[in-house]
């Protein structure tokens, strides 16, 4: 295939009981979508490097490859696994499950901006709405209980507060962005 | 197929005409016979090797079979 580039086997052995293991590194092009390749745009250039496990079992009959890529690994992990084994109603038939594993680390990202906007909002909607209140209070021939000026500092406490706590809260779900979101295929 | 690095290929490629006639003839058979090709994978290794931690490939410390993921037992 064009977008392989390299392939080298990089580990080998035949165990005692008969199977072949070897692992392979492969390097491929990297081919992101444009709207991509403007988000990402360290990740354009470098090809990716991928490993291929295997475990050869001639005495069974069976193969297992295990495929995953070691770089780009911030932006998005692929995980394969495929078995390959004769099929139960067909001897001269061979069958492969095959499982894939997508998971990516911006989840947390998204989830730690959704977070801060949120409390940003949050903290707007009480300035605003004490401002509203002093307001309504003045209109209605109500004294206000307090002057605009305090009204005022008192909002922006509070906002600052709730600020402080969202961004707290934000950048644990960042750190947290280690565990990923998975999608099970 | 190219390796890696570039001044491997040649090595790589006496490898594999080793490696796959000892795969098929002996391997697969079940002739339990030791791996003739030793000498010639340890040669393409030397390169290779070398032009990964030139090219800073992270190949290091990642268990065999990803290890981790939720899997059926292999049959033996």
């Amino acid at each position: 295939s064009k977008h392989v580039l390299t392939e080298d086997i990089v580990h080998r052995e035949v165990t005692a009981d008969h199977k072949l293991l070897s692992r392979r590194l492969l390097t491929k092009t990297n081919r992101m979508p444009r709207w991509a390749e403007r988000f990402f745009p360290a990740n354009v250039a470098r090809s990716v490097y991928i490993l291929e496990d295997s475990i050869v079992d001639p005495k069974n009959r069976t193969m297992t490859t295990f495929t995953w890529n070691i770089n780009h690994v911030r932006l998005m992990v692929v995980e394969e696994r495929c078995v390959y084994q004769v099929n139960p109603e067909n001897s001269n038939w061979t069958e492969v499950k095959r499982e894939a594993w997508v998971s990516s680390s911006l989840f947390g990202v998204s989830r730690a901006v959704q977070e801060f906007g949120l409390a940003r909002f949050k903290s707007n909607v009480t300035k605003s709405t004490k401002g509203f209140e002093y307001v309504l209070a003045r209109m209605q021939g109500e004294a206000p209980s307090k002057t605009l000026v305090e009204t005022a500092k008192e909002a922006t406490e509070k906002a600052k507060e709730t600020a402080l706590a969202a961004t707290e809260k934000a950048k644990d779900l960042a750190s947290k962005a280690a565990t990923k979101k998975k999608q099970y295929v | 197929m190219n390796s890696v690095g570039e001044a491997c290929t040649d090595l790589k490629r006496e490898y594999d005409q080793c490696f796959n006639r000892w795969f098929a003839e002996k391997f697969l058979k079940g002739e339990s016979g030791g791996d003739p090709c030793g000498q010639l994978f340890k040669r393409y290794q030397l390169c290779v090797q070398k032009a990964i931690k030139e090219k800073d490939i992270p190949i290091e410390g990642l268990e065999f079979m990803g290890a981790s993921k939720g899997k059926t037992e292999d049959s033996s």
